[in-house]
């Protein structure tokens, strides 16, 4: 199994057709208006509590682009950190390889079940299916990732990965599934909140006490000291990364920092661009293993898996930055409708559509770069300042670029695009052009409108409605109402025209 | 090749164009932001923003604490309370309440049937509301505040630091930490915020208020 078989769900559509599925479904819908719109506010809220708050992000952005820069040098500290508090620490170019060190520490342990922590790196590389094809049982413990396992399904959002699901589906996944997996739900479960997190609590808790083996992800870790940091809100992290006797650490080798007072910075940016929040419940931070107090065991794997080609092209490397707060799903206008589902990857939203097509390379989701408006939102929103449009717009010409290598004729798109230069770029061309266009275009169009047209036009216009093209052209109505007379040639000053 | 070589020469790879001669420091690293965003009051605004995060909060002169503990204990029931190596003598007074010492270790099940923990705290941070535990003397073990439903916490004034980059500034990064705010919660469920789901579902903070 390839890392991009994992990245990218295989056997999914693009993202035009999953869109089209995604947009028609009114309950998803609904749930996800009402769910980002909620925490848009939060966030915008809280962020407006920092009068620096450009000043932390371009921070951020900077400490990111700095360590970047010299990411072996940093690497190679962060090992010696974490081996010298007593950690052992692995290296997985791809995710075949990462699970296989999984798995092996696993099977050491004689154990044939794991606790996890919420971690976007595992769901990455398909650790849980690589794990049970070993026999080995992987059990979430963030509520969201509950449901999406309970429910067999799939994450849709970084941060809330079943916010697809509404409190009765929940109830019935619950009410169906947790007596398969351990404690049954409790007789007459309601559909609130509170309760179906109170039989989340229940349903894990035995898991907890027993679990000898925890695997998790990590938000940060500085080099300087070896130090880990897990930042969460429900006390499962804490669970994972205190009951066990063993712990392993999935990380992306790119979310190292250089030093521990560096946390101060991503410690303020980040709950507040994820959950709206100042601060989350719960930040576990620790360093190897301690005496008497936690796993006796601490295992870090960092993982390459297309981490290193995103860092070779300068214009894409900007999307390693991201800390999966998922701020910029939250405020995408594409996302708020579609949901995560449609971008057929872990990571969905503009930071999937950016992040997604370089990991795995853009052929293998090549309808990702172009899953977005280029409003800007994402990028205003981001915590560390990931200019996505500029890197969707890089990824599309790079699209483009490979379709043309791979095709012998060129495509109609480009073909129409050769075509509209020869006309831009002559008055006499652009004129006759118009006068068909509007003849054409007004003998097509119904209410003022243009809409889906067959053949080479046929997947432009069927996601769009073109307004018929004017009677006149601009410039031919310039030309009849404008030539000046000697009457009514401009006298004031701003408006004199030389001729 | 092994994994890390194959990693580490991908990396040196992808970063052929950075110039030999730059430094790991040299790109630069702006100091435009502010130290803090606590105002005068940083005592009150720590109680604000806690009790905002559903802490319970009341603030004490030192001498009144071992009765704010008595009353915050009273006031969930408590039959049996953890109190970690270190602690004050006399915080935790008598009462309805065994006391539960972690001398030898306590075991994961015993922790799990106790009702409540009593701790000090390593520093707070104002801005956020948020208790950061180092589990040294008087906090104990890590799960020892993680399995009792309440987790009651003492918080001498002169331990609350400003902001978050304070804050960190103080912690010893050897140790292991947690930072705590507010009790649990969950918003995985149509984002509606649900106080409690595995770590305690009471958090009482007792601040004294002259050191």
């Amino acid at each position: 199994m390839s890392g991009a078989d994992n990245v990218v769900w295989l056997g999914t559509p693009a993202f035009p057709e999953a869109a089209r599925t995604a947009l028609a479904d009114t309950r998803l819908r609904a749930n996800l208006r009402r769910a980002t719109g909620t925490i848009r506010d939060k966030r915008l809220a809280v962020a407006a509590e920092l009068e620096d708050w450009e000043d932390l992000r371009e921070t951020a952005a900077q400490v990111k682009r700095r360590t970047l820069r010299h990411l072996d040098h940093h690497l190679l500290r962060l090992e010696k950190s974490v081996s010298a508090a007593g950690g052992v620490v692995h290296w997985a170019a791809d995710a075949a390889e990462a699970n296989r060190i999984v798995t092996a520490l696993v099977r050491a342990t004689g154990e044939e079940e794991v606790v996890k922590v919420k971690s976007m790196a595992t769901q990455e590389i398909g650790l849980n299916e690589a794990l049970a094809d070993a026999g080995i049982r992987a059990y979430e413990t963030d509520l969201a990732e509950l449901i999406v396992q309970l429910g067999g399904d799939r994450p849709s959002h970084i941060l809330v990965p079943a916010i697809h699901r509404g409190r009765s589906e929940i109830r019935e996944i619950f009410r169906r599934e947790m007596g398969e997996w351990g404690r049954p739900a409790p007789e007459g479960l309601t559909d609130e909140p509170r309760d179906l997190a109170e039989a989340a609590r229940l349903h894990l808790r035995e898991k907890f006490l027993r679990a000898k083996v925890a695997v998790s992800g990590a938000n940060f870790a500085a080099a300087d000291t070896g130090t880990v940091v897990v930042v969460e809100s429900e006390g499962n992290g804490r669970m994972c990364l205190t009951l066990p006797e063993t712990l392993i650490t999935v990380m992306g080798i790119e979310k190292v920092l250089p030093s521990f007072a560096d946390l101060e910075v991503f410690l303020q940016l980040l709950p507040r661009s994820s959950t709206g929040e100042r601060m989350n419940p719960y930040t576990s931070l620790w360093t190897g293993v301690s005496e008497g107090d936690g796993p006796r065991n601490f295992h870090l794997v960092l993982l390459d898996n297309g981490r290193s080609v995103t860092l070779a092209d300068e214009v894409g490397r900007q999307a390693l930055a991201c800390i999966r707060c998922s701020a910029c799903l939250n405020v995408c206008p594409v996302y708020e409708r579609t949901g995560g589902h449609a971008y057929g990857s872990v990571y969905p939203g503009p930071i999937g559509a950016v992040l997604t097509p370089q990991l795995v390379g853009v052929k293998n989701a090549a309808s990702l770069p172009f899953a977005s408006t280029l409003c800007g939102a994402c990028y205003d929103a981001c915590p560390v300042k990931i200019d996505i449009p500029e890197v969707l717009v890089h990824l599309r010409a790079e699209a483009v670029e490979a379709k043309r290598r791979d095709r012998l004729l060129p495509t109609p798109e480009a073909l129409a695009m050769k075509a509209a230069g020869a006309v831009l770029s002559s008055p006499r061309r652009l004129a006759a052009v118009q006068r068909l266009a509007a003849l054409g275009g007004r003998l097509i169009a119904r209410d003022g409108r243009i809409g889906a047209l067959p053949g080479p036009f046929a997947r432009w216009s069927g996601t769009r409605d073109t307004p018929a093209p004017a009677r006149e052209s601009l410039r031919a109505w310039w030309r009849r109402t404008r030539t000046p007379t000697s009457e009514d040639r401009p006298t004031t000053t701003e408006g004199k025209v030389r001729r | 090749m092994n994994g890390r070589e194959t990693v580490l020469s991908a990396v040196r790879a992808a970063l052929s164009g950075v110039p030999g001669s730059e430094d790991p420091d040299d790109t630069p690293v702006s100091s435009g932001r502010r130290a803090d965003h606590a105002g005068p009051d940083v005592v009150g605004l720590f109680a604000e923003r806690a009790a905002e995060y559903r802490a319970r909060v009341v603030r004490v002169p030192a001498s009144g604490a071992a009765a704010a503990v008595a009353r915050a204990l009273a006031r969930t029931g408590a039959r049996s309370v953890v109190v970690p190596p270190g602690l004050p003598e006399g915080l935790v007074p008598e009462g309805e309440w065994s006391l539960l010492t972690d001398v030898p270790p306590l075991s994961v099940g015993q922790l799990d049937a106790a009702d409540a923990v009593v701790t000090t705290v390593a520093v707070a941070i104002a801005v956020t509301g948020t208790v950061i535990l180092d589990h040294g003397p008087g906090q104990g073990r890590r799960v020892l505040t993680l399995l009792p439903d309440q987790h009651i916490c003492v918080v001498r004034a002169d331990r609350i630091a400003p902001d978050v980059p304070e804050a960190m500034g103080l912690l010893d990064p050897d140790q292991p930490l947690t930072l705590i705010s507010g009790p649990s919660a969950t918003s995985d469920i149509e984002l509606d915020r649900v106080e409690g789901v595995h770590g305690p579902r009471t958090l009482d903070i007792v601040v004294l208020e002259d050191g």
